[in-house]
């Protein structure tokens, strides 16, 4: 019978080809723009870390003075409370982080000079953030433990160096100590760099800059902050700083703590630690708060509102416009089901039930999916391609994956089925003596 | 014409009058708001810099130390200065639509209650105010001994000239000259008063905060260094730029020239609003595709009507009706149909405002929007329909004569 129906669907759709290829065309450019914003809208909102985020947890303690920091600890950690709390290592993997520009020169390559962004970070960084090395590995406990100078470098900066080749045991100048490479990363892309969301909350819904590329250079924590002394960015300060870019005694955030907690007894434990930290800083007198917060990695990306607010606003309109299209189709399948009302009182007439009727013109709608939704798949490849062409942070992330492929055919079949509910409910109800009068 | 044969006309086609009147609602409702969105956008675009960004450029210079830095920075200008066609150079911290070095909240008293909102500071040294061009339009200008030598990253006091629009939000209806604000133990007096200076970012901020600026003067310095203002005239910009960056390659070599930051003011700019070009862009070619699909569900709905009724016209004809009466039908039909569906639209336009509003803080749509829209949807039907009508008007009245 669904045969017979699809072979009636196909004449009927032949018979015509102007309507249906308005149909195919409303349908496809609906579903075009919707899957590119949905596309971008789940590369931007997804899990920068699957299988892990839910260990992942980015404790806050709140070392400024009364008042200053208003809803909460503030984003980052000064340097001792950071150091205090990773040097106890209640976790089951902790890393510290801080972020700087450093000049790189590589006495091997002939390339000037360059400014590249670097990350002072804890050794644990790479297992807890599963980060894929193509040469090498990170450096290790002992390593940092000594204040060796190495780092572990990103593909990209290989790439720009060394032509991509191996390597693991050359040496860097980064500003003016000589520096081992022990580990180049394999490509790495989180979306977000979810380790560096921070102040989301106050950037006007702007925060493509959350989709950035991880750091060129990660180095030791310790020998990182030496190495690179001077240029260290703080989150925010409190008071005057005698050096800018020397933090460690300033009144300053500019350190992050994430940690990783495998179980719940484990996370609660971890709270109370940091309470009871904040609690025996202020009896101390170096706190003036004890409010502290622990977000999970997830929490952390929702607070800082990581979606850029126009990427939202794209997505609203892309369904405001699928819907029109539909609306249109529901009219333009009304008026082709209608059309054929004296054929459809001849089969009803020779025996076909309202069912078969409605079944019959279903098929023919779903039919229009189909095919609009190769339309659209076209489309939302057209799509991705001027969103990659876009000059924002996240471009080259926009691609269709399986899914999203496998969902674009999904929402062209159920919204022409939908579009086909009422024009085919419309058309089984076709009084079947009137159109035979008239034939 | 007669309008109730229509309206019980379309009483019979109830289901698909409703539909192409939502289609058109709904329509209605995203153009007006997409069309103010670009219009928004288009005018965050033209945001008023208070500078001479035609003859403006910055080089910005970085990877040495604070140490270096009085070496580097003898070295740096003297080059620049020996450019042809380079009419003057100064040090300026933060750049308009550049690099961002001098943003803090300040609090309208001493001990830090009244807080007053984020800003950028400018700083400065000699000449750089008149470089930039700002225009000053209350108080005075930066004098020989307000330049402070200065340790961190900006003088802990000064004497300020700030933009009007900050004058407003801190002391509104006041005079500002001679007001202080504090950055924690930082004071600053107010001496000048600008039109306008733009932020470095201003994307990142509301509008009324895009001109919280404070130029505040102070003397090169470890941490005054390397972040240039050239000024040339505007057809020899470019050029200048060029040979100020290879003559900088040579006189400091052992730096790192940041290219990625050292533009025109011009290009700058134009780079600073990207993401509001494309954005409206965007909003441009949803608007085309909107009213493309839109037309043809009206052409599309309107063929069918004609040729179902065809034996109707066939009738109407035959006991004398003209062609223009058939004509004005179909026309009068779709200008009923598009009118309730504008009537809709308009509500739900507002609707869609006001949720705009609270989630991305947009401003009250203007109510001349809903006119222009109504236009421009009335044209729209109108020349959707005019095909399947003239296809109705062709109908010879011998249809009548035949059955079927």
């Amino acid at each position: 019978m669904f045969a017979y129906y699809l072979d009636l669907a196909l004449r009927s759709l032949k018979r015509n080809k102007v309507l249906t290829a308005l149909m195919v065309l409303a349908i496809a450019v609906g579903i075009g723009a919707s899957m590119t914003t949905l596309t971008v809208m789940h590369l931007l909102s997804g899990d920068p870390l699957p299988g892990r985020s839910q260990h992942i947890f980015y404790p806050q303690v709140d070392a400024s003075p009364a008042g200053y920091a208003k809803g909460g600890p503030l984003d980052m950690l000064d340097y001792r409370s950071a150091v205090d709390l990773w040097s106890a290592h209640r976790a089951d993997r902790q890393a510290l982080l801080a972020g700087s520009d450093v000049k790189v020169r590589a006495p091997d390559a002939r390339v000037p000079p360059l400014m590249v962004p670097m990350l002072a970070t804890t050794s644990d960084f790479f297992a807890m953030f599963k980060v894929p090395f193509r040469y090498g590995s990170a450096w290790t406990a002992a390593d940092a433990a000594s204040r060796a100078r190495v780092a572990v470098i990103s593909s990209n900066l290989n790439d720009r160096l060394f032509g991509g080749a191996d390597s693991v045991g050359k040496t860097l100048r980064l500003k003016d100590s000589d520096v081992r490479i022990v580990g180049v990363m394999d490509a790495w892309r989180p979306s977000p760099l979810f380790y560096d969301v921070r102040a989301g909350r106050f950037a006007e819904g702007q925060t493509s800059s959350f989709y950035d590329k991880p750091e060129d250079v990660f180095m030791p924590f310790f020998s990182g902050l030496e190495v690179n002394d001077g240029n260290f960015w703080q989150f925010t300060c409190w008071g005057n700083v005698a050096t800018p870019g020397h933090l460690q005694d300033a009144p300053c955030v500019w350190v992050g703590l994430w940690v990783q907690l495998d179980s719940a007894a484990k996370v609660a434990d971890y709270r109370a630690f940091i309470a009871h930290y904040a609690q025996q800083q202020k009896a101390l007198g170096r706190f003036a708060t004890t409010q502290t917060r622990m977000p999970s990695l997830m929490q952390w990306l929702v607070f800082n509102h990581v979606v850029p607010s126009d990427v939202k606003l794209q997505t609203w309109l892309a369904f405001a416009f699928l819907a029109i299209c539909l609306f249109n189709m529901i009219g333009l399948l009304l008026a082709k089901f209608l059309r054929r009302s004296s054929e459809i009182g001849v089969r009803r007439a020779l025996g076909a039930s309202r069912g078969a009727i409605f079944a019959q013109c279903l098929v023919e709608a779903g039919m229009v999916g189909v095919v609009g939704g190769i339309g659209g798949w076209l489309l939302t490849l057209l799509g991705l391609w001027l969103v990659r062409r876009q000059p924002v942070e996240y471009a080259d992330l926009a691609h269709l994956d399986i899914g999203m492929l496998g969902l674009t055919f999904a929402l062209a079949v159920v919204a022409s089925l939908m579009a086909g509910f009422l024009p085919a409910l419309r058309a089984s109800r076709v009084a079947p003596a009137l159109q035979l009068k008239t034939l | 014409m007669q309008i109730k044969p229509i309206l019980s006309a379309l009483r019979k086609h109830r289901l698909s009058t409703i539909l192409i009147a939502l289609e058109i609602a709904l329509a209605c409702a995203v153009l007006c708001n997409a069309c103010f969105m670009i219009s928004q956008r288009v005018s965050a675009t033209h945001i008023d810099s208070g500078v001479d960004e035609t003859s403006l450029a910055t080089v910005q210079l970085t990877g040495y130390d604070s140490t270096q830095a009085p070496d580097v920075d003898a070295r740096a200008l003297a080059a620049l200065r020996a450019v042809p066609g380079v009419q003057s150079v100064s040090l300026l911290n933060s750049i308009p639509f550049g690099s961002r070095r001098g943003t803090a909240g300040i609090t309208t008293d001493a001990a830090g209650e009244h807080f007053g909102g984020v800003i950028e500071f400018y700083v400065g040294g000699p000449g750089s105010l008149q470089t930039l061009g700002a225009k000053l339009v209350a108080g005075r200008a930066p004098q020989m001994d307000d330049f402070h030598a200065f340790t961190g990253f900006m003088p802990d006091e000064g004497s300020v000239q700030i933009t009007q629009a900050l004058a407003e939000h801190l002391w509104p209806g006041a005079d500002p000259l001679g007001k202080e604000f504090w950055v924690l133990k930082s004071h600053y007096r107010v001496v000048g008063v600008l039109k306008s200076l733009v932020r470095p970012d201003p994307t990142g901020w509301t509008p009324e905060q895009r001109q919280w600026s404070v130029f505040l003067p102070a003397q090169p310095g470890p941490y005054l260094t390397g972040s240039y203002l050239l000024r040339a005239s505007p057809g020899d910009l470019p050029r200048v730029l060029r040979d100020a960056l290879a003559a900088l390659a040579k006189a400091v070599p052992e730096v790192v020239i940041d290219r990625e930051n050292s533009h025109t003011l011009g290009e700058l700019r134009h780079d600073v609003f990207k993401n509001d070009r494309a954005m409206a862009g965007m909003l441009v070619g949803v608007i085309a595709a909107l009213l493309l699909v839109t037309s043809l569900g009206i052409v599309g709905l309107a063929s069918f009507w004609v040729q179902q009724r065809r034996r109707q016209i066939g009738i109407r004809r035959a006991i004398g009706a003209t062609r223009s009466d058939i004509l004005h039908y179909f026309q009068t039909e779709n200008f009923l149909i598009v009118t309730g569906g504008i009537v809709l639209g308009m509500v739900l336009a507002f609707a869609i405002n006001l949720l705009l509003m609270q989630r991305y803080e947009l401003p009250r749509l203007p109510l001349y929007y809903l006119p222009i829209g109504a236009l421009v949807l009335w044209a729209l039907g109108q020349l959707a329909v005019l095909g399947p009508a003239l296809r109705a008007a062709a109908v010879p009245p011998v249809v009548a004569t035949r059955s079927v």
